[in-house]
């Protein structure tokens, strides 16, 4: 960064190299993360194929070809270009189920993280805030959320709603409120005690004027990171659901169900449970490249 | 240090109060009646229905349910399973040693093979290895690992036929249980055939179960090693002419595991969460598919007896490192302990 303002601007003003605007230099920081920038790459593919799944899918997703049932993929024995990553168990092409079944991983991921990111900010900034009985109340809670192995609570969260893809998001939602909350609250404090917060106190700002517009712009970095995480372990927990029968109900083209509903012919067909299963891999490692990525570009301590 | 270990001890009363809390009004969340929920379209006669519900103290209001709820799991009652009729708490017990003894295997697995790769990445920095490692840990970090499963048995046991599909023991033998690990069994009962089996069934869902921790331990250790590499007490040992070895493995790795530490026993948590996948996978006779199952035969008393059972277990892991943690170093035990 430039430091180069001589001592006397403030007689006479000497034109100085103007600081980068923040997001110049966030992207900076972030384009020298050669693998980040792989994930973003990624991320921006599968969102095309997940929008464009109607004019990119060569069939739709539950047209069932009687007369193709677990054809292999085109380049073994078999295969034809038809198909080109071979069909399920009831003839559906499993290429197109993939595609359709990214667009809903992604609103899986981005339903949940707002739903958790909405709740856990709010719990958090009130516990950060107000503190006192409101905090010691949320954070207790917090932890006995936290005390919970996540897939089992979700597990049995899905269980008392009852399996589908809905009630899966929901559960998913519920368990990773904690962490930001968590994140939240420790962001929150850290900044109370800051000069400007006083500053616009003395100046008259009321508490919702504090907590959100002076506040919180200020703790958006742990969050965003977090938030990108975020839609990984929502992927892949939903996912998990999925795989054992209380998320998305079959013949919903969701990852983790089309796992689930081809085990038996995992050695037959081994590409059915094969492709389902690349994809819910490349998709999380996606997004975590990119959150690690957010990371060390958002973070000021890491920067040299 | 008594004081310490006491506060440690007060912050989990209100927590395991709230676990208990959580898991006996999770139940109650079920829509309608657990027990008309259970029997499902064949009905129940409305006098069996509101005997049932007397004896599971239905009738009763909330408060006493969870007054008996607690006072039940004070005294060790979990409740008592609507298939099997056994007490929650002993069906945990017969099931948890198999859980246990994968977990462990696991752990042992991803530090085994985590700790020597972090190092090797931190010390190599910027490296062929390090860039390898690091790919490799985040791939392992993102895997869906009951699909991670499935490949593995489609390679190791399908193909290659190396390992067996699942279970725990071969239906040749049989080895009357003694500590509920059939390692250990197996070992007593003096038959290598049987060990070997156990120990060939025990592979696979190891090293699917650590897969996650394996990933986060490399990482982990390679950060930590990192910062104390760059310590000025590591530059005073290399000028002293002490050789990589002595630097690296009695310098260096000695301050780097603190953190390592502790990362392994949060991965507990995580561990029982990943058990209902992997024992699901392999027919692993455990707490996690236990439970899975109950949830599949809307068996709620022992749905809510076996969460509490876990979180607990895991409430008690947690203590016990921190507590470990404070004995290890004594900064937290006088700090803010």
């Amino acid at each position: 960064m430039t430091m180069d303002a001589p001592s006397n601007a403030v007689l006479e003003p000497v034109a100085t190299a103007r600081p980068p605007h923040p997001v110049a230099e966030f992207w900076y920081h972030f384009r020298q993360n050669t693998g980040a920038v792989a994930g973003l790459v990624v991320i921006v593919l599968i969102a095309v194929l997940a929008l464009g799944a109607d004019v990119i899918a060569p069939h739709s997703p539950i047209a069932q070809y009687r007369d193709a049932i677990l054809t292999p993929p085109v380049w073994a024995d078999g295969g034809s270009w038809r198909f080109i990553l071979g069909t399920d168990d009831i003839g559906r092409d499993v290429l197109s189920r993939i595609f359709y079944g990214a667009r809903l991983s992604l609103l899986i991921g981005l339903i949940v993280v707002t739903l958790s990111l909405a709740v856990g900010l709010g719990l958090g900034m009130v516990a950060g805030f107000v503190g006192g009985m409101a905090d010691t109340i949320i954070m207790r809670f917090m932890d006995i959320l936290l005390a919970l192995p996540s897939l089992l609570l979700a597990v049995v969260v899905a269980a008392i709603l009852g399996p589908g893809l809905f009630n899966a998001m929901l559960s998913v939602s519920v368990v990773v409120i904690p962490h930001y909350a968590r994140l939240t609250r420790a962001a929150m404090m850290a900044e109370m005690s800051r000069d400007y917060v006083t500053a616009s106190r003395v100046a008259g700002a009321g508490p919702l004027r504090l907590m959100v517009i002076v506040v919180l712009p200020n703790c958006l970095a742990p969050l965003i990171v977090q938030a990108t995480l975020g839609f990984s372990t929502a992927i892949l927990d939903a996912a998990a659901l999925g795989f054992l029968g209380l998320g998305a109900q079959p013949p919903t083209p969701e990852w983790g169900t089309m796992l689930a509903s081809s085990l038996q012919y995992l050695q037959r067909a081994p590409w059915v449970v094969t492709w389902p299963g690349v994809a819910i891999l490349v998709t999380v490692l996606a997004f975590n490249l990119l959150g690690d990525g957010l990371r060390d570009a958002l973070d000021p301590k890491l920067k040299r | 240090m008594l004081r310490f270990v006491l506060t440690r001890l007060g912050l989990v009363v209100p927590t395991f109060l709230g676990v208990t809390f959580l898991s006996f009004i999770l139940i109650r969340l079920v829509p309608g009646d657990p027990i008309e929920v259970r029997m499902g379209e064949r009905g129940i006669a409305p006098e069996r229905l509101a005997m049932l519900r007397h004896e599971l103290g239905l009738d009763r209001p909330l408060w006493q349910q969870f007054a008996d709820y607690v006072g039940g799991v004070l005294s060790g009652n979990f409740g008592e399973s609507l298939v099997t009729h056994n007490p929650v708490l002993s069906e945990f017990i017969t099931l948890f040693p198999a859980t246990l003894e994968l977990a462990l295997f696991a752990m042992l697995f991803a530090v085994a093979v985590g700790l020597p790769a972090g190092i090797i990445a931190a010390v190599r920095r910027g490296s062929v290895f390090d860039h390898g490692i690091m790919a490799a840990s985040l791939t392992g970090y993102s895997m869906p690992i009951f699909w991670w499963g499935l490949l593995l048995i489609l390679l190791f046991s399908v193909f290659l036929g190396w390992t067996p599909v699942s279970g725990r023991l071969d239906l040749l033998y049989y080895v009357e249980p003694v500590t509920g690990f059939m390692l250990i069994d197996t070992w007593l009962a003096g038959d290598m055939g049987a060990f070997r089996s156990a120990l060939h069934h025990l592979l696979l869902p190891a090293v699917v179960l650590g897969t996650i921790p394996l990933a986060v331990v490399a990482r982990m250790t390679r950060s930590a090693m990192l910062e104390v590499l760059g310590e000025d007490y590591i530059r005073t040992a290399r000028a002293k002419g002490l050789n990589d070895r002595r630097v690296i493995g009695l310098h260096a790795l000695r301050n780097a595991l603190i953190p390592v530490v502790t990362v392994i026993g949060l991965q507990v948590g995580t561990m029982l969460g990943g058990a209902i996948l992997t024992e699901t996978i392999f027919s692993w006779p455990g707490v996690g598919k236990w439970l899975v199952e109950s949830i599949n035969r809307r068996d709620y008393p022992a749905l809510q007896g076996g969460v509490l059972l876990v979180a607990t277990t895991v409430m008690a892991v947690n203590l016990l490192v921190d507590l470990l943690y404070g004995v290890l170093n004594p900064r937290i035990r006088h700090g803010r302990g």
